[in-house]
Formats: C-alpha cells, structure tokens, sequence
C-alpha cells in the first residue's frame, strides 16, 4: 500500500499547482528558504519589505508558517542625539562646578547655559547622586576627580543605544527608567520581529529553482506578439491588496456642507461675519440683560485688552432703552444698561449675531427674507467628551409679517428630516431673546432615548424694534450642529470632532444621506 | 441650570402613571430630567423662579392639568403693631432696597426646613444673581425684637457673631476668615460702609448678601413664625422674590402678614399679591401662534396658567417674574394649547436660496485639493502659549482670552500653529501625509470695530515634501482657479532661506511658499521634511 505523499505523480501535480500560482517575488525567494531571513534578503537581493511580503505570500499558499515575536528597542529621542554629542545637562553643569567648586545658583544657571528646566533636573540629578551638596542657594562639588571622570550610567546608555531593551545590562536598565522621565531623550518602539519555518509542502519546492513558463503582467509586447495557447500565471485574488487612501474634505466640514444645501434648497440666502464680535451684537442686541450669568468670564471667551467700537448712536440708544425701560410696550429688564460693558469684545457665543446684524441691515423691501448660517461658535468650557470649547451652530431667521409659531415648526421639522431625524418632538424651552421658545428633541434609536436637537423661538419685539424699526414677526434658530452630526456619524466622544488623527480622518465614511 | 426634585407621590395625587407625568411636565415647559423611585426631577428655566419650590410647582401643575385652573388666592393680613422695617438713606449707596414680610403659625418638620433652604439657594443662585442683584434671610421671629432697621455702617462699627463661628468677629475679620464670607466678600469690599439688619435692641440680625447673626439666624423645627427680608438693587424683583416665598410658605399652612415699610417719607406695605393687567389681543396672539382662537379659548387657556383672563386683559400672578411684554403671555396661551397640537406647516413664501461666495470659493478650493489626494483637517481657533513662544510671536500681537478654563488660551495668527501640532501629533501616522486647511487667522487691527482682523486662510503642507512639490500644487490651484500669481524670494523665519516665496497676486502679498526649516521641524518634534504654503484668501475672494 502506498502511503500519501509516496505517490509521485500526484504529488508532482499538486507541486504544479502551486508553482502555477507562484508570483516572481516568490520565484525569487524559494531558492533560498533554507537559509534565514537576512540571508534571503542577501542572497535575493531584495529589500526586507519584498522579502517579508513574498514570505506572507508563501504561508497563504501553505509553503511557510510564519511567527511573530515583539521585542522592545530603545533608540536616542531628538534631545538624547543632542546630548550624546554635547554632553547631558548635569554633566554640563558638573564641568562648570568643576572649574568652580561653589556657585550661586543663578550663577551656575548662567555659567552652565542650561535652561530653566534643564537646570532643575540637573541639580535633581547630581543630588540624588550625591555629586553635590545644597546649602543657603549655593551649590558645592562633593566629588572628586576620580569620579568625575567616570561615564554615569545615564551616560553609558546613551552611548550604547540603539539596543534591544532585553540586552542591555541590568544597571543600564536603571538608567533607563530615569531617562524615561525626561523630555524625548530615549524613545522606546515596539518591534514585531518576523521568523519562519517551512511546511512539508514547504520543505519539497525550498531550494528548488524554478522556471515557469507563465506569464506576469499584460505588456506591449505581449499585447503584439499574443499567440493562442500561452497561459498567465494565475493569481491568488482572495489575497488582500495594501491600502490606498484619498483626498477628501473633514468630515465636519462635510456635514456642514450637507446641512448649507439643505438651507439653500429651502430658499434661505447665507449670512456670513466675524467670529469676533463686541458684547453689543453678541448680548445687548439680543435683549440679554447685563446681569446675565453667560456675560461672565466663566461661562464666554473675553478678549484682553481690546475695548469694542458700537454702532451707530441711534441703533446703540434704542437698545438701551428696550434693556432699561422696554420699547414696544414692554417693560424692559428695569436696570441702568452700561455702555462700556456693551465694549467688551469676545469670540461670539453662537451664530445668532449673524441675525442680529442681518436684520439692522435689511431693507423693508426686501421682505419676506430668509437667512442661514452654519459657523463656529465658543464657550469657556474645559474639555472632556461632551464638551468642547468650539462648537458649530447652525442659524436660520425667516422675516416675514406672516410668519407664525406652526411655520417655525414646520420649518424645522423639515430641516432635520433632511439630516436624518424622522421623529421630531417639539416642546416649550426659554431664550431671553425669543417668545414663543421651544426645543426639538429627536429619538435616538441606539441610546433609546430623546435627545435635544433644536432650539428656536420668535424674535422677541425687544430684539426686532431696535435691529428692524418694527415689531415684525422673525423665526429664529439656532441649534448646535454638532450634536445633529455626531448622530449621523455614530461618534460619542466630542473630542474626536477636531483631533485631526489621520488615520481616523483616512477611515470616515462618507455622508451619504 | 436649576432643578428641583418633586416629591412623585404628590404628582400621583394628580396623574397615575410616570410616562403621563413627564409628558405633561414638558409641555408646560418644566422638561423632565430623571425619574427615581421616589422623585421626578425638573430642569427649571430662568424664566421661572416661581417654579424653584415644591409648592410652586404643584400649584402651576394643578392649574396646567385644569384641576385648580386660574390663579390661586392667598391673604396677606395686614401689618401688627411695630411690623415695620425702617430704611435708613445710608444704605441708598450700598445695597438700596429690601421687601419684607411675616409668616406665622408655620409647622416645621426637617423635611419643609431643609425644603426652604434649598429654594433659597436656587432663588440665590438664578434670579438673585449669585446674591448680587438680591439675597433673602430668614429669621426665627421668637428671637427678635420689633420694629427692624436696615441701615449701612462702617465696617469698623459692625460686630456680631456670626453663623457657623465659634465668637463674634468683626465684619472684616468675616469677609477675610469666614467661609461663607469670603465666598461673597466682593460683592461687599467694593463699598466703604456695609449693609446690616437690626432689632429693636439694636442687635445685628445679619450682614447681607453674607451672613446671618447666629444668634437669630437659624429657624429650627421649634420655629412657628418668622420675618423674611430680600434686600438688593431692584426693588421689583425683591418683591417678586418675596412673593414666590410667601406664597410657597402659605402652601405650607403659613398666615402671611404685611410689614410696613418705610423708605424715609416713602411708605410701602410688602408683600403686595394684587396681580398687575396687561392687554392681551387677541388677534396678535393668533397671528403669532397662526391659530385661530376665539376669545371664550383665552377664557379656558390662562387660567391654565394661572392667570385671569377677562375682556382682553389677563391679570399676572404676582409671583411671576416674567412677563414684560404680551408676547411673554402668548407664549403661555401656546403652552396651554399644547405645542404637540400645534400643526406644523411650511408658508408658500419665495425666496430665492444662495450660498455666500466666500462658501462657494471655498468649497471650489477644497474640491480641486481633493482632487489632488489631499486630506482636509479642521483645527481650533485657539492655540496655546507654548505654542506661541514656539512660533515666537511677539507679545504685543498676541490676542489673548481672559481666563480660559482649557490649555488653548491665545487666538491663532495663522494656520501654520495648528498645522504643526498636526504634523507632531501625527508623526507615527502613515506617510506621506498631505494636508490642507480652510479657516481664520487672527491680527490686531486697531480699524476693526473690536481691534482685531479677521482673515480667511489656506494653508497646504506635505510631509515628506519639497520645494517642487509644493510648487506643484499652488502652480494646478492657480490655474484651476484662473488667478495668475507672481513669486519673489523672500525670508521667514520658520523656511529655509533661498527655499522661500512670497506670493503676490495683484502686486499684494497674499502668503508664502517655503520648505520649513530643520529647527522649527524640531522645535515642533518633527522628525520628517515638511513644505508648505500659505495664503489669505480675503484678495481671492474680491476676483469672483
């Protein structure tokens, strides 16, 4: 009875298909699989990529089996190649004490031209060591010669890198662990190292020079000399190509493109202005008494030093009277409004300045009139993953004498059908510049719970006198865009809006909606 | 954001189930924020200080849910003998005004105390502006002597002990050691003399906005009547504060007393529940909320909101610190229809849509670097100050922010700061990595209207990259663009010199082209070549 792998035809024929599948790459390498890997790599003449890639090649086809070992390599960081060739801070100040036994410190400081920093760690260093003695802010040497002139430890390691961590003695591994701490002086990277070992299958093509009579790539000339029966050599197509990558735009600016159409599609014209405002269009225009707890350092990004132009003197006084007694038989907020505090100059709130300043601009014949924004607002606000201090908002304001509470939810019913948000509920919220005010909160199929979308309200007519000349009715929006965005994009985390990883950035899924 | 816990065995004294709850609570416009075993949770709007006790709420509930509709009576009884609150001129310059009143025949348990003092501090913190623009003390009536002063003394003349001290202690010595005092302490220093509340036997009841006596100022569950005083710098408002907490302590089986209180020949009784009449038209209110109402539906609407409504004019509760204007009151005839029966619609209205131009160039801009495989990122606006020293920006051109609670504190004067922190934070990224960025760069300008010059920028930076790639790039963006540009050598101190372009469009220089520098690659802990180019696209936009 014969054995499998005793028949010699079979076995030739199963060779064969392999051999019909083999690429020039692994032609190239299969004379050489007995020796190891930096020797395919000579003998081949092929880079170690090309080697490493016809060896994955290999073990897809049964050939080789590959193994992975990581091993950890310590290597000189951009300070540490600095400091191997001009020496490290403490031994640079060690030389200044050695041409002076006792210093002041700031005398040493200078005489060592090291940096604030630098010289921190320095004395640090040399006391831990014992290399010197700290007395009444002035330092003494406490070595002598001898020691002086032996390498640290510290010293040694850098002399001895690049290594593997797993080699160095045990001493240099204590210097290691101090130089870590220390601002890019080693870096340390993973390394995966690659090893192989042949099959049985492996074993019979290994060391073999093989001849094939395939052929590779279409060329020319294969293209003008083709004759009938000449056979390609047949690729392995399951096999994973590498990556490429494209251009594209941000995916926030992609969202932010996508919710501009919408508006335009709707008939809204764009408003455009400065991200930096004074608190007169930013607060006072927008009937947001002084007092206000958002005027506030705390809660707004003031800019320092600079004091704010107002407009002109008949706009500037009718707000202040809507603020102190009301216009348009209102009673106003009844306080002693302060123009200096209307100077105060900031990194806008939210977009819904662009209205402000839209409507003191609009002409009566120009109405009915739509607008829209999307744009970067701020808050003072400390970071973490559901805040940021950069938000976007978007912003719409309908002029119209007819316009209504119903038209305001109509509008923005259909604003985030578009963007993806079928299940809308509306109810009654507070903005000290509108009234009516509402919220709009959209169902989140993944959270299963409602989350706030929108925000709107009617002009108040202590916002529209003063900006317009009437108390014609104006809707108004304003909510944050971002939220409505990350829904779409799964994203949780609001840190990852701006963090620019490229690699993330490389991998986002288009917008399609 | 205030909130307030309400008790859920009350609300299911007026509605069984939890969803109904929480869905009627949002439609009156107190949105639900949790719901626990025992209490439902609001987010109370700043609009709504009436709403900051229990008491407030269930009151504004029952009348929503039309089961006490209208608005609900109270009896002020009038002032006793010596009810009365003397307010000396001398506190015109500190803190002008205070609202005072009486409550008697109150049962504390630990329960309502603590329910009082939590009202007082979401009143402090919301309408009473961190107890600037008002500040309420409550005092165990047993341990005063009647009639009261509010009077502004020296700090060297005020003395007391004060609450939660061990001794007396100066008013000074209060604002520098005491807790409670150095929390407030410049609301008061600004001022040379300092308010304070005072018996008949002239002993000091409090220093407001700070403190209490500790000698008067605790109520405890022995506590059966006690003197109230809001002092601050609007009268109005102090009434109105007064009023939302008379009227939450004669929900708790309080009798309301006035006291007479006397501004030098001035003399005024609070607390003062007659409500104030404001016009409601009916027709703006339809033309407003696009419904057609008819005047018998504003006759069963206010009163859901606990107003009266006869003949055109709805009467203010007067613990309502909201209303300035009718629109404020339609906003209540919405909320008592019900925004959910409120049909949205779309007006046949045309206008014409457009995109701003600065939009269309830039998203034109974007899609030809796309097109040449570049990646767009998007960066802060803000950059830190080791950022700066890094870009050496000199300090009078640095845009700072006063207080930034984050470790981005200075407007960026470019997109090259941005770019770079890109670049370092993206070193064990892929390679190449070719970017672009659109966005604004900051420069003081004293012509501005706020100091500051705001431009829209381009930058596009390649990592590995040289002259010639980058050259590449603005040469295809040029003429795509249709705009001729000229290039002159030029220094900067970040790009290699005689490997630096100043781009001139128009014979104005709009930005520059260069590969950077080895020692700002360092700098940034940059270890690949980097070229970049970067313009103002203000010039550009004027061509189209």
């Amino acid at each position: 009875m014969k054995q499998k792998g005793e028949n010699p035809e079979k076995e030739s024929k199963e060779t064969e298909a392999i051999v019909e599948k083999l690429s020039p790459l692994e032609i190239k390498i299969i004379p050489f699989l007995k020796e190891s890997i930096d020797k395919i790599e000579k003998k081949s003449g092929l880079d170690s990529v090309s080697v490493l890639r016809a060896l994955k090649f290999l073990e897809a086809k049964g050939i080789v089996k590959l193994r992975t070992t990581a091993k950890t390599l310590v290597d000189l960081g951009t300070n540490g190649v600095y400091y191997k060739k001009n020496n490290l801070p403490e031994r640079q100040l060690l030389m200044v004490l050695e041409k002076n036994h006792h210093l002041d410190l700031e005398e040493a400081k200078k005489l060592s031209k090291l940096s604030e920093n630098e010289f921190k760690v320095s004395l640090g260093v040399l006391r831990s060591k014992a290399l010197i003695n700290m007395t009444g802010g002035k330092i003494s040497l406490n070595a002598g010669k001898e020691e002086l002139s032996k390498k640290s430890f510290e010293e040694q390691l850098l002399d001895a890198l690049p290594a593997e961590r797993e080699t160095l003695p045990p001493e240099l591994h204590y210097a290691l662990d101090n130089l870590k701490k220390r601002k890019d002086i080693v870096e340390i990277k993973e390394k995966s190292v690659v090893e192989f070992e042949l099959t049985s299958e492996g074993r019979k093509i290994a060391g073999k020079e093989i001849k094939s009579e395939l052929l590779e790539e279409v060329t020319p000339e294969i293209i003008r000399d083709w004759q009938r029966g000449k056979k390609f050599r047949k690729y392995d197509i399951l096999a994973p190509v590498p990556a490429i990558h494209g251009g594209k735009r941000h995916f926030v600016n992609e969202a932010i493109t996508k919710g501009k159409r919408i508006w335009t599609d709707l008939g809204f014209k764009e408003m455009t202005g400065s991200k930096t405002t004074t608190s007169f269009w930013n607060f006072d225009a927008l009937f947001t008494a002084q007092d206000h707890p958002v005027r506030e350092i705390h809660d707004t990004f003031f800019i320092k030093g600079v004091k704010g132009a107002l407009p002109d003197k008949e706009l500037v006084s009718s707000v202040k009277k809507a603020h102190e007694s009301g216009v348009g038989n209102s009673r106003g907020w009844q306080y002693k409004w302060n123009e200096e505090t209307a100077r105060r100059v900031l990194i806008r709130t939210h977009t819904t300045i662009l209205s402000a300043q839209t409507l003191a601009k609009l002409k009566k014949e120009d109405m009915p009139a739509k607008f829209f924004a999307v744009g970067k607002c701020f808050r003072n606000e400390t970071v973490d993953w559901k805040h940021l201090f950069e938000f976007n908002q978007t912003e719409g304001i309908v002029i119209d004498p007819n316009a209504n509470l119903r038209h305001l939810i109509g509008y923005l019913k259909e604003f985030a059908r578009k963007m993806g948000f079928e299940k809308i509920k509306i109810q009654p919220s507070y903005f000290p510049y509108t009234e009516p005010s509402l919220e709009g909160l959209a169902w989140n199929e993944e959270k299963k719970q409602w989350v706030e979308v929108l925000a709107a309200g009617i002009f108040r007519p202590e916002v529209t006198i003063p900006l317009l000349g009437t108390a014609t009715p104006v809707l108004a929006w304003g909510p944050g865009f971002d939220r409505l965005m990350m829904a779409a994009y799964g994203i949780s985390d609001m840190r990852e809006l701006y963090s620019n990883d490229l690699k993330a950035l490389r991998n986002k899924k288009a917008w399609i909606k | 954001m205030a909130t307030i816990k309400i008790p859920k065995a009350e609300l299911k004294k007026l509605i069984k189930s939890d969803e109904e709850i929480a869905a009627k609570m949002n439609m009156m416009g107190a949105p639900v924020e949790s719901v626990s075993e025992q209490e439902v949770e609001l987010e109370i709007m700043p609009n709504r200080p009436d709403l900051l006790s229990v008491q407030g709420v269930l009151r504004a509930f029952r009348a929503y849910l039309g089961k006490e509709s209208g608005m609900k009576k109270y009896k002020i009884h009038a002032p006793e003998k010596d009810y009365k609150v003397k307010i000396d001129p001398s506190v015109s310059a500190v803190r002008p005004y205070t609202a005072c009143a009486i409550v008697r025949k109150l049962k504390f348990d630990d329960a309502k105390i603590k329910e009082i003092i939590d009202m007082q501090e979401k009143l402090h913190a919301t309408v009473g502006r961190n107890r600037k623009k008002a500040a309420i003390g409550i005092y165990p009536l047993e341990k005063i002597s009647l009639p009261i002063t509010y009077e502004a003394r020296k700090p060297s003349e005020i003395k007391f002990h004060p609450l939660e001290a061990e001794k007396e202690m100066s008013a000074n010595e209060i604002l520098q050691r005491h807790p409670t005092g150095r929390e407030y302490a410049s609301l008061l220093e600004i001022y040379s003399t300092y308010p304070i509340f005072k018996d008949a036997k002239e002993n000091i009841l409090s220093m407001p906005p700070v403190i209490n006596s500790h000698e008067t100022g605790k109520i405890t569950e022995q506590t059966t009547d006690v003197f109230i005083e809001c002092s601050g710098s609007n009268l109005e408002v102090l009434k109105r504060i007064l009023n939302i907490i008379v009227t939450t302590l004669a929900d708790m089986g309080g009798v309301v007393y006035a006291m007479e209180l006397e501004y030098g020949k001035t003399k005024l009784t609070t607390p003062d529940l007659k409500p104030e009449k404001m016009r409601v038209s009916l027709d703006n209110a339809n033309k407003l909320l696009g419904l057609s109402l008819k005047e018998k539906d504003l006759e069963k609407l206010l009163p859901k909101m606990g107003y009266e409504y006869k003949a055109g004019k709805a009467s203010i509760p007067a613990w309502r610190c909201d209303i300035l204007h009718e629109v404020d009151i339609i906003e209540d005839i919405a909320i008592a229809y019900g925004y959910d029966n409120l049909v949205p619609e779309i007006p046949k209205v045309a206008t014409i849509g457009e995109e701003s131009r600065e939009s269309r160039i830039t998203s034109k801009i974007a899609e030809i670097l796309t097109g040449l495989g570049l990646i767009e990122t998007s960066s802060y606006h803000l950059i830190k100050p080791e950022e700066a020293e890094k870009a050496q920006i000199k300090e009078e051109d640095k845009i700072e922010i006063e207080n930034s609670k984050t470790e981005y504190k200075l407007l960026r004067p470019s997109l090259l700061i941005p770019a770079l922190r890109i670049f370092a934070e993206n070193k064990d990224n892929e390679y190449p990595q070719k970017l672009f960025e659109l966005g604004t760069a900051f420069t003081k300008d004293t012509d501005k209207e706020t100091g500051i010059a705001e431009s829209e920028h381009l930058i596009i930076a390649s990592s590995p990259g040289n002259f010639t790639e980058i050259k590449q790039v603005l040469d295809y963006l040029a003429k795509m663009l249709n705009i001729p540009y000229e290039l002159k050598e030029a220094k900067k101190p970040e790009l290699i010199e005689g490997r630096t372009g100043a781009i001139f469009i128009n014979n104005r220089q709009i930005g520059y082209i260069g590969e950077l520098h080895p020692e700002t690659l360092r700098t940034w802990n940059i270890k690949a070549p980097i070229s970049v180019l970067e313009i103002s696209l203000e010039e550009i936009f004027r061509l189209f």
